[in-house]
């Protein structure tokens, strides 16, 4: 766990009485709504079909259990009695009303939470892989990393004002699990010949309209120059973004324009006149902020204790085990993931009863500490492996215990046309049918590993471009009408997928599905070549055989 | 279905509303004949041409503490005078979510 100081808190607390202070202004008619909406969108509140919607950040996706259990009540209190769990580490309320948010956010700075730079051109929450510091093999905790950039970026005004919104993502795994080739600038720690710690560095991913992959542009920049280098890419984007008009876009266009040579160079050049500034990390303030993570004190556990070993005998407890839970770098424990996909319900949303029951399972079970992922799932970083049979009874009971991680029915969807005032079409209608349609476990166990991604609308919430299978709901002449992709990935081997024909309405969206899956299934060579090595080998002609061959 | 916030050019197609967010608590209202809002869409005023829709939105934007982005919106009229929403999103907008919310499932 991360411990906020008292600068924190400060900031906090004054941010919410002065957007008290904003609300009040507005609803008296003091401010008009054009003046207002900066303001609101700062708080992380933005305007949707029903109602406001609220979203506060999760910073490096770790949360208390006090912080969960504050969520919880912003549910009930606030809302409609649940929330909904994004691809970048966020919460959204859907239901809140404006003349609340003020008691609201009150209520979660007690906990540390906030909203700031959930929204707007600035730069957003810093997201981090959500096993951080627990997977195995990491090269340090990356949110040590997260925490400092965070600080630096926070209401820092040259972050503030940025031509666009800027997302940044950091990893310390080999296997890429905050998705860091989708992002503004990706951050993958590693080291150097000399065991020194550094960070390749990526630049110019993003999805939406003109989506793109990240490519590196540095190998390795020590850690100490992470501020000043990260500076510099800032400068030349910022340079370009107001010389002139076509770039004032996301950096992605930039790079694209500019070619990733030409904007290293010039990264380069800036970069070699601030990195022995003031931005030059010393060696106390990374001191300090790897002192403030907490790590729990772990006991010596055997491997395999006698628990687990029984409960093996029972095939339902296999099936979980072997979709949700994964190695920990301390022997005896293991990270849990929460699936939030439970067949037939919208991807990501968790009630205020599951949250404050998974709370109280944490303190029990994973000392306090719960993770969330860009996948919108949770996890439960810290369990004793003993404790598993145990777990999974209760997340059981909670209806959270669905064995569907990685699986078909694990789909990723952005609120669509249900909540979203952007939207085109429906997403969350999309991904319940799916997940119905494959609610089979024995089924979605023989597809395996395969990730379904659904958009409303081309601004890509949902990262279609990345799913293995992507799918883009458009409007045509006031219809619903689908666009499927498929062979993208947002891991380490990122790629964006190929449009496998002419899109397709809402009702037969799901019965294409089932055919591009069993496709797949008479196509590979093997039972354990994944779908995304199957479309690699053979390309998207023989899955649009099989889906337009009949339509 | 493209976002109405962003309509620029008024030109309706049929009979038409406005409608916005109400301020306080951002539910979905209808401008009324009697220069209020109602979040009951038999109550709206309904207008069917271009310069009755101008006027209302004008209005509607004037009373910008009442409610928030109003836009016009088509919807059907039928023979017995009820008034529908004349697309999917607005009927998403009317009659909430098309999915089960876990909070009531
Ligand atoms: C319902 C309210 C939402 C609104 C109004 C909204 C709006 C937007 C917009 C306008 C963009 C595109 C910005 C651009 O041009 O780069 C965007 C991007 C994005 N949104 Fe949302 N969004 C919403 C909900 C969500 C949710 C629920 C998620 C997570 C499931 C999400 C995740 C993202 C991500 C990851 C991107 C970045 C895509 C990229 O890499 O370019 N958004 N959002
Ligand atoms: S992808 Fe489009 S429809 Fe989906 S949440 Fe984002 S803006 Fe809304």
């Amino acid at each position: 766990m991360y411990a906020y100081d008292e600068i924190d808190r400060t900031l906090v607390n004054e941010r919410v009485s002065e957007f008290r202070d904003q609300v009040k202004r507005r609803l008296s008619g003091e401010l008009t709504e054009d003046e207002f909406k900066l303001l609101r969108l700062q708080n992380g509140v933005y305007l949707q079909l029903h109602a406001y919607m609220f979203r506060v950040a999760i910073p490096y996706g770790t949360l208390a259990t006090s912080q969960l259990r504050a969520l919880a009540h912003v549910a009930r209190k606030y809302d409609r009695g649940y929330g909904h769990f994004t691809t970048r580490q966020n919460i959204q309320f859907n239901w809140i009303k404006l003349a609340e948010l003020p008691d609201a956010l009150a209520d979660l700075a007690k906990v540390g939470i906030h909203a700031m730079q959930t929204s707007g051109n600035n730069m957003r929450n810093v997201t981090s892989d959500q096993w951080a510091g627990v997977a195995p093999g990491e090269i340090e905790d990356p949110r040590i990393w997260s925490e400092l950039i965070r600080q630096h970026t926070t209401l820092h005004p040259e972050f503030s004002f940025l031509p666009r919104k800027f997302k940044i993502a950091i990893t310390a795994s080999d296997h890429d699990r905050a998705a860091i080739k989708i992002h503004d600038i990706g951050l993958r720690l590693v080291r150097n010949e000399k065991n020194e710690t550094g960070f390749e560095v990526l630049v110019g991913g993003g999805l939406g309209r003109t989506p793109f992959i990240a490519k590196t542009i540095k190998h390795f920049v020590h850690g100490r120059d992470i501020l000043s280098y990260i500076e510099a890419i800032l400068r030349v984007y910022n340079q370009y973004g107001r010389r002139d008009n076509i770039y004032k876009a996301r950096i992605k266009i930039l790079v694209h324009e500019l070619g990733i040579e030409k904007f290293s160079r010039e990264v380069e050049e800036e970069w070699q006149h601030i990195r022995n500034s003031s931005l030059q990390i010393d060696d106390e303030v990374i001191e300090d902020i790897r002192s403030r993570f907490t790590y729990p004190a772990y006991e010596k556990l055997p491997h395999m204790p006698d628990e687990l070993r029984q409960a093996a005998a029972d095939p339902e407890f296999e099936a979980w085990r072997k979709s949700s839970v994964a190695p920990h770098k301390v022997q005896g424990y293991s990270i849990v993931t929460i699936s939030l996909k439970p067949i037939g319900k919208p991807p990501g949303d968790a009630t205020a009863e599951q949250m404050d029951a998974l709370a109280d399972l944490a303190d029990k079970y994973s000392f306090g500490e719960i993770r969330v992922g860009h996948e919108q799932n949770l996890a439960l970083p810290h369990v004793a492996k003993r404790d598993l049979p145990a777990l999974w009874k209760a997340l059981d009971k909670l209806g959270l215990a669905t064995p569907n991680v990685n699986l078909i029915t694990d789909i990723i969807a952005c609120p669509g046309l249900d909540y979203c005032s952007l939207a085109n079409a429906r997403s969350i209608p999309i991904a319940q049918e799916l997940s119905r349609r494959f609610a089979n476990h024995e089924l979605a166990n023989l597809i395996g590993r395969l990730h379904i991604n659904i958009s409303g609308c081309i601004n890509a919430c949902g990262h279609h471009h990345v799913g293995h299978i992507g799918i883009l709901g458009v409007e045509k002449n006031g219809e619903e009408v689908y666009q499927i992709t498929i062979g993208g990935r947002a891991d380490e081997n990122a790629a964006l997928g190929t449009l496998i024909g002419p899109g397709v309405k809402f009702d037969e969206v799901a019965d294409v599905i089932e055919d591009v899956v069993e496709a797949y299934l008479a196509l590979r060579e093997r039972p354990d070549e994944l779908f995304m090595d199957t479309v690699k080998r053979l390309g998207v002609e023989p899955f649009k055989e099989r889906v337009y061959a009949t339509r | 279905m493209t976002s109405p916030l962003e309509q620029k050019k008024i030109k309706i197609a049929g009979p038409s509303v406005v409608t916005a967010n109400r301020t306080w608590d951002g539910i979905v209202v209808y401008r009324t004949a009697a220069k209020s809002w109602s979040a009951d869409l038999s109550e709206a005023a309904i207008v069917r041409n271009s310069d009755e829709a101008k006027a209302l939105l004008a209005e509607s934007v004037a009373d910008d503490v009442g409610a928030v982005g109003p836009y016009i919106a088509p919807v059907q009229v039928g023979d017995d005078g009820k008034v529908e929403p004349g697309n999917l999103r607005e009927h998403i907008r009317r009659t909430g979510v098309t999915i089960g919310q876990p909070a009531q499932v």
